[in-house]
Protein backbone atom coordinates (compact mmCIF):
# COMPACT_ATOMS: atom_id res chain seq x y z
CA UNK A 1 0.00 0.00 0.00
CA UNK A 2 1.23 3.50 -0.84
CA UNK A 3 2.54 5.42 2.14
CA UNK A 4 1.40 9.04 2.46
CA UNK A 5 3.99 11.48 3.76
CA UNK A 6 4.14 15.23 4.32
CA UNK A 7 6.85 16.98 2.31
CA UNK A 8 5.85 20.64 2.38
CA UNK A 9 4.32 23.09 4.84
CA UNK A 10 2.53 26.39 4.29
CA UNK A 11 1.35 28.34 7.32
CA UNK A 12 -0.83 31.37 7.91
CA UNK A 13 -1.20 31.76 11.67
CA UNK A 14 -2.16 34.64 13.95
CA UNK A 15 1.25 34.43 15.61
CA UNK A 16 3.19 34.23 12.36
CA UNK A 17 2.72 34.29 8.60
CA UNK A 18 4.98 31.58 7.20
CA UNK A 19 6.46 28.49 8.82
CA UNK A 20 9.54 30.20 10.25
CA UNK A 21 7.65 33.10 11.85
CA UNK A 22 5.02 30.74 13.25
CA UNK A 23 7.51 28.25 14.61
CA UNK A 24 9.69 30.91 16.28
CA UNK A 25 6.61 32.46 17.89
CA UNK A 26 5.38 29.06 19.06
CA UNK A 27 8.71 28.13 20.63
CA UNK A 28 8.92 31.53 22.31
CA UNK A 29 5.32 31.37 23.55
CA UNK A 30 4.31 34.47 21.59
CA UNK A 31 0.55 34.81 21.23
CA UNK A 32 -1.27 36.26 18.26
CA UNK A 33 -4.48 36.97 20.16
CA UNK A 34 -5.58 40.57 20.48
CA UNK A 35 -8.49 42.96 20.11
CA UNK A 36 -10.23 42.54 16.77
CA UNK A 37 -9.10 44.96 14.06
CA UNK A 38 -10.92 43.54 11.02
CA UNK A 39 -14.10 45.21 12.27
CA UNK A 40 -15.04 47.32 15.29
CA UNK A 41 -15.99 44.80 18.00
CA UNK A 42 -17.34 47.45 20.41
CA UNK A 43 -20.78 46.40 21.50
CA UNK A 44 -20.18 42.69 20.96
CA UNK A 45 -19.87 40.40 23.99
CA UNK A 46 -16.56 39.01 22.66
CA UNK A 47 -13.82 41.33 21.38
CA UNK A 48 -10.69 39.17 21.02
CA UNK A 49 -9.48 37.09 18.07
CA UNK A 50 -6.31 35.79 16.51
CA UNK A 51 -5.70 37.71 13.27
CA UNK A 52 -2.89 36.91 10.83
CA UNK A 53 -0.43 39.80 11.03
CA UNK A 54 1.17 41.68 8.15
CA UNK A 55 -0.79 40.05 5.35
CA UNK A 56 -0.79 42.07 2.13
CA UNK A 57 -2.81 40.07 -0.42
CA UNK A 58 -1.82 42.28 -3.35
CA UNK A 59 1.83 41.46 -2.69
CA UNK A 60 1.16 37.73 -3.13
CA UNK A 61 -1.77 37.38 -5.51
CA UNK A 62 -2.42 38.80 -8.97
CA UNK A 63 -5.01 41.54 -9.50
CA UNK A 64 -7.54 39.17 -11.12
CA UNK A 65 -7.89 37.15 -7.92
CA UNK A 66 -8.55 40.01 -5.55
CA UNK A 67 -12.13 40.90 -6.61
CA UNK A 68 -13.18 37.24 -6.46
CA UNK A 69 -11.69 36.01 -3.17
CA UNK A 70 -12.56 36.20 0.50
CA UNK A 71 -9.81 36.98 2.99
CA UNK A 72 -9.55 33.34 4.13
CA UNK A 73 -9.18 32.13 0.53
CA UNK A 74 -6.34 34.59 -0.02
CA UNK A 75 -4.62 33.19 3.08
CA UNK A 76 -5.18 29.65 1.78
CA UNK A 77 -3.71 30.49 -1.64
CA UNK A 78 -0.61 32.04 -0.11
CA UNK A 79 -0.22 29.01 2.19
CA UNK A 80 -0.55 26.67 -0.79
CA UNK A 81 2.17 28.57 -2.67
CA UNK A 82 4.41 28.33 0.38
CA UNK A 83 3.77 24.61 0.85
CA UNK A 84 4.71 23.81 -2.74
CA UNK A 85 7.80 26.01 -2.55
CA UNK A 86 8.82 24.32 0.70
CA UNK A 87 8.44 20.89 -0.89
CA UNK A 88 10.22 22.15 -4.04
CA UNK A 89 7.36 20.80 -6.12
CA UNK A 90 6.80 22.42 -9.50
CA UNK A 91 3.23 21.40 -10.44
CA UNK A 92 3.81 22.07 -14.13
CA UNK A 93 6.30 19.20 -14.17
CA UNK A 94 3.74 16.67 -12.92
CA UNK A 95 0.69 15.31 -14.69
CA UNK A 96 -2.31 17.50 -13.89
CA UNK A 97 -4.49 14.50 -13.03
CA UNK A 98 -1.84 13.07 -10.69
CA UNK A 99 -2.36 15.94 -8.26
CA UNK A 100 -5.46 16.65 -6.15
CA UNK A 101 -6.64 19.15 -3.56
CA UNK A 102 -8.56 18.22 -0.39
CA UNK A 103 -9.23 20.99 2.12
CA UNK A 104 -11.56 21.46 5.06
CA UNK A 105 -13.82 24.40 5.74
CA UNK A 106 -16.19 25.26 8.56
CA UNK A 107 -17.89 28.36 7.25
CA UNK A 108 -16.76 29.53 3.82
CA UNK A 109 -16.12 33.15 2.86
CA UNK A 110 -18.32 35.02 5.33
CA UNK A 111 -16.69 38.43 5.01
CA UNK A 112 -17.16 38.42 1.24
CA UNK A 113 -20.69 37.07 1.66
CA UNK A 114 -21.63 39.73 4.19
CA UNK A 115 -20.50 42.50 1.82
CA UNK A 116 -22.58 41.09 -1.02
CA UNK A 117 -25.63 40.53 1.23
CA UNK A 118 -25.38 44.18 2.27
CA UNK A 119 -25.42 45.14 -1.41
CA UNK A 120 -28.44 42.90 -1.93
CA UNK A 121 -30.41 44.53 0.87
CA UNK A 122 -29.44 48.10 0.03
CA UNK A 123 -29.28 48.03 -3.75
CA UNK A 124 -31.02 44.90 -4.98
CA UNK A 125 -29.86 41.77 -6.81
CA UNK A 126 -28.22 43.74 -9.63
CA UNK A 127 -25.62 45.05 -7.19
CA UNK A 128 -24.42 41.62 -6.09
CA UNK A 129 -21.08 40.50 -7.49
CA UNK A 130 -21.15 37.53 -9.84
CA UNK A 131 -18.20 36.23 -7.81
CA UNK A 132 -20.50 35.73 -4.82
CA UNK A 133 -21.60 32.56 -6.63
CA UNK A 134 -18.48 30.80 -5.35
CA UNK A 135 -16.46 33.20 -3.18
CA UNK A 136 -18.57 32.40 -0.10
CA UNK A 137 -18.68 28.67 -0.73
CA UNK A 138 -17.16 25.98 1.48
CA UNK A 139 -15.37 24.39 -1.45
CA UNK A 140 -13.85 27.63 -2.70
CA UNK A 141 -10.36 27.08 -1.27
CA UNK A 142 -10.08 23.67 -2.89
CA UNK A 143 -11.30 25.13 -6.18
CA UNK A 144 -9.05 28.17 -6.20
CA UNK A 145 -5.97 26.16 -5.16
CA UNK A 146 -6.76 23.60 -7.86
CA UNK A 147 -7.05 26.31 -10.54
CA UNK A 148 -3.96 28.18 -9.39
CA UNK A 149 -1.69 25.14 -9.55
CA UNK A 150 -3.37 23.22 -12.35
CA UNK A 151 -4.26 20.26 -10.13
CA UNK A 152 -7.12 18.33 -11.69
CA UNK A 153 -6.89 14.98 -9.94
CA UNK A 154 -9.30 13.72 -7.24
CA UNK A 155 -10.29 16.67 -5.08
CA UNK A 156 -12.86 17.57 -2.50
CA UNK A 157 -13.79 19.50 0.60
CA UNK A 158 -14.69 18.33 4.09
CA UNK A 159 -17.20 20.63 5.78
CA UNK A 160 -16.54 20.36 9.49
CA UNK A 161 -15.19 22.25 12.46
CA UNK A 162 -12.03 21.27 14.36
CA UNK A 163 -12.03 17.66 13.19
CA UNK A 164 -12.36 18.84 9.58
CA UNK A 165 -8.67 19.52 9.16
CA UNK A 166 -7.89 15.97 10.31
CA UNK A 167 -10.55 14.50 8.04
CA UNK A 168 -9.09 16.36 5.06
CA UNK A 169 -5.59 15.00 5.74
CA UNK A 170 -7.04 11.51 6.20
CA UNK A 171 -8.83 11.81 2.89
CA UNK A 172 -5.59 12.93 1.24
CA UNK A 173 -4.04 9.68 2.49
CA UNK A 174 -6.99 7.76 1.06
CA UNK A 175 -6.41 9.38 -2.36
CA UNK A 176 -2.70 8.67 -2.24
CA UNK A 177 -3.39 5.03 -1.40
CA UNK A 178 -5.54 4.98 -4.52
CA UNK A 179 -2.57 6.19 -6.57
CA UNK A 180 -2.96 9.94 -6.67
CA UNK A 181 0.64 11.06 -6.53
CA UNK A 182 0.31 14.32 -4.62
CA UNK A 183 -2.49 16.02 -2.67
CA UNK A 184 -2.47 19.56 -1.33
CA UNK A 185 -4.43 19.29 1.88
CA UNK A 186 -5.21 20.97 5.20
CA UNK A 187 -7.48 23.84 5.99
CA UNK A 188 -7.54 27.61 6.28
CA UNK A 189 -10.57 29.15 7.95
CA UNK A 190 -11.62 32.51 9.27
CA UNK A 191 -14.75 34.58 9.52
CA UNK A 192 -13.78 37.55 11.65
CA UNK A 193 -16.51 39.84 10.39
CA UNK A 194 -19.81 40.86 12.04
CA UNK A 195 -21.84 38.18 10.28
CA UNK A 196 -19.36 35.44 11.12
CA UNK A 197 -19.00 36.78 14.62
CA UNK A 198 -22.69 36.66 15.54
CA UNK A 199 -22.86 33.13 14.13
CA UNK A 200 -20.03 32.11 16.44
CA UNK A 201 -21.54 33.97 19.41
CA UNK A 202 -24.73 31.98 18.92
CA UNK A 203 -22.77 28.81 19.64
CA UNK A 204 -22.28 30.06 23.21
CA UNK A 205 -18.63 29.04 23.52
CA UNK A 206 -16.79 32.30 22.90
CA UNK A 207 -14.81 33.77 25.76
CA UNK A 208 -16.17 37.11 26.92
CA UNK A 209 -12.90 38.17 28.56
CA UNK A 210 -10.99 41.08 27.07
CA UNK A 211 -7.55 40.19 28.46
CA UNK A 212 -5.65 38.24 25.77
CA UNK A 213 -3.60 36.49 28.46
CA UNK A 214 -6.54 34.86 30.25
CA UNK A 215 -9.33 34.75 27.66
CA UNK A 216 -8.62 31.20 26.41
CA UNK A 217 -7.47 28.88 29.18
CA UNK A 218 -8.25 25.27 28.29
CA UNK A 219 -7.74 22.66 31.03
CA UNK A 220 -7.77 25.44 33.61
CA UNK A 221 -10.22 26.00 36.46
CA UNK A 222 -10.77 29.50 35.01
CA UNK A 223 -11.66 28.19 31.52
CA UNK A 224 -14.55 30.22 30.10
CA UNK A 225 -14.76 29.36 26.42
CA UNK A 226 -12.41 30.03 23.53
CA UNK A 227 -11.05 32.83 21.40
CA UNK A 228 -11.50 32.29 17.64
CA UNK A 229 -8.76 32.91 15.14
CA UNK A 230 -8.18 32.93 11.40
CA UNK A 231 -5.68 30.96 9.34
CA UNK A 232 -4.44 27.39 9.28
CA UNK A 233 -2.03 25.36 7.22
CA UNK A 234 -1.78 23.76 3.79
CA UNK A 235 0.36 20.62 3.54
CA UNK A 236 1.89 18.80 0.61
CA UNK A 237 1.00 15.12 1.01
CA UNK A 238 2.77 12.73 -1.34
CA UNK A 239 3.24 9.09 -2.01
CA UNK A 240 6.54 8.23 -0.31
CA UNK A 241 7.99 6.45 -3.35
CA UNK A 242 7.09 9.37 -5.63
CA UNK A 243 8.63 11.80 -3.17
CA UNK A 244 11.87 9.80 -3.11
CA UNK A 245 11.87 9.42 -6.88
CA UNK A 246 11.77 13.18 -7.43
CA UNK A 247 14.40 13.69 -4.73
CA UNK A 248 12.18 15.50 -2.22
CA UNK A 249 14.38 17.60 0.03
CA UNK A 250 12.57 16.49 3.20
CA UNK A 251 9.94 14.18 4.59
CA UNK A 252 8.47 15.79 7.67
CA UNK A 253 6.06 13.08 8.68
CA UNK A 254 3.99 10.11 7.65
CA UNK A 255 0.21 10.05 7.95
CA UNK A 256 0.45 6.86 9.94
CA UNK A 257 -2.90 6.40 11.62
CA UNK A 258 -6.34 7.91 11.63
CA UNK A 259 -9.82 7.24 12.98
CA UNK A 260 -13.01 9.14 13.50
CA UNK A 261 -16.00 8.38 15.68
CA UNK A 262 -19.37 9.92 16.42
CA UNK A 263 -20.53 10.66 19.93
CA UNK A 264 -23.80 8.92 20.81
CA UNK A 265 -26.91 11.05 21.04
CA UNK A 266 -27.12 12.85 24.42
CA UNK A 267 -30.25 10.99 25.63
CA UNK A 268 -28.66 7.54 25.35
CA UNK A 269 -26.55 7.93 28.47
CA UNK A 270 -23.59 6.30 26.73
CA UNK A 271 -20.26 8.06 27.09
CA UNK A 272 -18.33 10.04 24.48
CA UNK A 273 -16.50 8.22 21.68
CA UNK A 274 -13.23 10.15 21.83
CA UNK A 275 -11.35 7.39 23.64
CA UNK A 276 -12.35 4.93 20.95
CA UNK A 277 -11.17 7.34 18.23
CA UNK A 278 -7.73 7.51 19.84
CA UNK A 279 -7.55 3.73 20.19
CA UNK A 280 -8.66 3.13 16.61
CA UNK A 281 -6.12 5.64 15.30
CA UNK A 282 -3.35 3.90 17.25
CA UNK A 283 -4.49 0.53 15.91
CA UNK A 284 -4.58 1.93 12.37
CA UNK A 285 -0.96 3.04 12.79
CA UNK A 286 0.06 -0.27 14.41
CA UNK A 287 1.30 1.58 17.50
CA UNK A 288 0.83 1.22 21.25
CA UNK A 289 0.07 4.14 23.58
CA UNK A 290 3.64 3.96 24.89
CA UNK A 291 4.94 4.74 21.38
CA UNK A 292 3.34 8.20 21.44
CA UNK A 293 5.62 11.08 22.44
CA UNK A 294 3.13 13.94 22.54
CA UNK A 295 -0.60 14.63 22.26
CA UNK A 296 -1.92 17.84 20.66
CA UNK A 297 -5.19 18.44 22.45
CA UNK A 298 -8.36 19.88 21.02
CA UNK A 299 -8.54 22.10 24.11
CA UNK A 300 -12.11 23.37 23.84
CA UNK A 301 -11.77 25.71 26.81
CA UNK A 302 -15.15 24.57 28.11
CA UNK A 303 -14.71 22.80 31.46
CA UNK A 304 -16.98 19.81 30.73
CA UNK A 305 -15.37 19.24 27.30
CA UNK A 306 -11.86 19.68 28.67
CA UNK A 307 -12.66 17.15 31.38
CA UNK A 308 -14.00 14.71 28.83
CA UNK A 309 -10.86 15.07 26.69
CA UNK A 310 -8.54 14.74 29.69
CA UNK A 311 -10.43 11.60 30.74
CA UNK A 312 -10.02 10.05 27.29
CA UNK A 313 -6.29 10.83 27.20
CA UNK A 314 -5.77 9.44 30.72
CA UNK A 315 -7.78 6.34 29.93
CA UNK A 316 -5.69 5.50 26.88
CA UNK A 317 -2.23 6.57 28.00
CA UNK A 318 -2.51 6.41 31.78
CA UNK A 319 -2.68 9.42 34.12
CA UNK A 320 0.14 11.89 33.45
CA UNK A 321 1.88 9.41 31.17
CA UNK A 322 2.12 11.44 27.97
CA UNK A 323 2.94 15.14 27.42
CA UNK A 324 -0.13 17.06 26.25
CA UNK A 325 0.10 20.43 24.55
CA UNK A 326 -2.25 22.96 22.98
CA UNK A 327 -0.33 25.57 20.97
CA UNK A 328 -3.67 26.86 19.71
CA UNK A 329 -3.87 28.89 22.91
CA UNK A 330 -1.52 31.26 21.04
CA UNK A 331 -3.57 31.44 17.84
CA UNK A 332 -7.14 31.02 19.01
CA UNK A 333 -9.23 28.20 17.66
CA UNK A 334 -8.98 28.16 13.87
CA UNK A 335 -11.87 25.77 13.29
CA UNK A 336 -10.99 23.59 10.29
CA UNK A 337 -7.56 25.27 10.10
CA UNK A 338 -6.62 24.25 13.63
CA UNK A 339 -5.63 20.62 13.26
CA UNK A 340 -3.39 21.02 10.17
CA UNK A 341 -1.54 23.87 11.95
CA UNK A 342 -0.93 22.19 15.32
CA UNK A 343 0.84 19.93 15.14
CA UNK B 1 -26.09 57.76 -22.54
CA UNK B 2 -22.93 58.92 -24.22
CA UNK B 3 -20.90 56.39 -26.13
CA UNK B 4 -18.96 53.90 -24.01
CA UNK B 5 -15.26 54.22 -24.78
CA UNK B 6 -12.32 51.89 -24.29
CA UNK B 7 -11.20 54.16 -21.44
CA UNK B 8 -14.54 53.63 -19.68
CA UNK B 9 -14.39 49.90 -20.28
CA UNK B 10 -10.84 49.64 -18.95
CA UNK B 11 -11.83 51.46 -15.78
CA UNK B 12 -14.86 49.23 -15.24
CA UNK B 13 -12.93 46.02 -15.90
CA UNK B 14 -10.21 46.98 -13.44
CA UNK B 15 -12.77 47.88 -10.79
CA UNK B 16 -14.99 44.83 -11.04
CA UNK B 17 -12.74 42.01 -12.24
CA UNK B 18 -9.22 43.23 -11.48
CA UNK B 19 -6.44 44.42 -13.76
CA UNK B 20 -5.25 42.16 -16.58
CA UNK B 21 -2.30 40.07 -15.46
CA UNK B 22 -0.58 39.41 -18.76
CA UNK B 23 -1.43 42.52 -20.78
CA UNK B 24 -1.54 46.30 -20.41
CA UNK B 25 -5.14 47.42 -20.77
CA UNK B 26 -3.89 50.92 -21.58
CA UNK B 27 -2.09 49.53 -24.62
CA UNK B 28 -3.64 48.55 -27.91
CA UNK B 29 -5.92 45.74 -26.77
CA UNK B 30 -9.18 46.56 -28.60
CA UNK B 31 -8.86 43.45 -30.75
CA UNK B 32 -7.29 41.11 -28.22
CA UNK B 33 -9.69 38.46 -26.98
CA UNK B 34 -10.91 38.70 -23.43
CA UNK B 35 -9.60 35.18 -22.96
CA UNK B 36 -6.10 36.27 -23.97
CA UNK B 37 -6.36 39.21 -21.61
CA UNK B 38 -7.21 36.77 -18.82
CA UNK B 39 -10.92 37.54 -18.39
CA UNK B 40 -13.29 34.57 -18.24
CA UNK B 41 -17.04 34.49 -18.74
CA UNK B 42 -17.68 35.31 -15.09
CA UNK B 43 -15.58 38.46 -15.39
CA UNK B 44 -17.71 39.49 -18.37
CA UNK B 45 -20.88 38.70 -16.43
CA UNK B 46 -19.61 40.98 -13.68
CA UNK B 47 -18.83 43.63 -16.30
CA UNK B 48 -22.33 43.30 -17.76
CA UNK B 49 -23.78 43.88 -14.29
CA UNK B 50 -21.76 47.07 -13.97
CA UNK B 51 -22.91 48.27 -17.39
CA UNK B 52 -26.52 47.70 -16.34
CA UNK B 53 -26.06 49.53 -13.05
CA UNK B 54 -24.12 52.49 -14.31
CA UNK B 55 -25.54 53.02 -17.77
CA UNK B 56 -28.91 51.28 -17.62
CA UNK B 57 -28.03 49.15 -20.62
CA UNK B 58 -29.21 45.56 -20.24
CA UNK B 59 -26.99 43.18 -22.19
CA UNK B 60 -28.33 39.83 -23.33
CA UNK B 61 -27.37 36.80 -21.23
CA UNK B 62 -25.09 35.49 -23.96
CA UNK B 63 -23.14 38.77 -24.26
CA UNK B 64 -20.01 37.05 -22.95
CA UNK B 65 -20.25 34.39 -25.62
CA UNK B 66 -20.93 36.65 -28.59
CA UNK B 67 -18.40 39.39 -27.80
CA UNK B 68 -14.91 37.99 -27.90
CA UNK B 69 -12.99 41.28 -27.86
CA UNK B 70 -13.32 44.72 -26.25
CA UNK B 71 -14.16 46.20 -29.69
CA UNK B 72 -17.07 43.79 -30.09
CA UNK B 73 -18.22 44.36 -26.53
CA UNK B 74 -18.20 48.16 -26.96
CA UNK B 75 -20.07 47.84 -30.25
CA UNK B 76 -22.76 45.73 -28.58
CA UNK B 77 -23.20 48.10 -25.63
CA UNK B 78 -23.30 51.18 -27.86
CA UNK B 79 -25.78 49.57 -30.25
CA UNK B 80 -28.19 48.99 -27.34
CA UNK B 81 -27.89 52.37 -25.64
Amino acid sequence: MNRAVITGLGVAAPNGLGVDAYWSATLAGVSGIGRITRFDPSGYPAVLAGEVPGFDPAAHLGPRLLPQTDHMTRLALVASDAALADAAVVPQRLHEYAMGVVTASSSGGFEFGQRELEKLWSGGPQQVSAYQSYAWFYAVNTGQISIRHGMRGPSGVVVADQAGGLEAVAHARRRIRRNTRLVLTGGVDGSICPWGWVAQLAGGRLSGRDDPGTAYLPFDARACGHVPGEGGAILVAEDLDCARERGARQVYAEIAGYASTFDPAPATGRGPALRRAVQLALADAGLRPADIDVVFADAAGVPALDRSEADAISAVFGPGAVPVTAPKTMTGRLYSGGAPLCP
Amino acid sequence: MSTLTMTDLTKLLRACAGDAEHADLDGDVLDETFADLGYDSLALLELSGQIKQRYGVALPDDAARVTATPRQFLALVNSLS
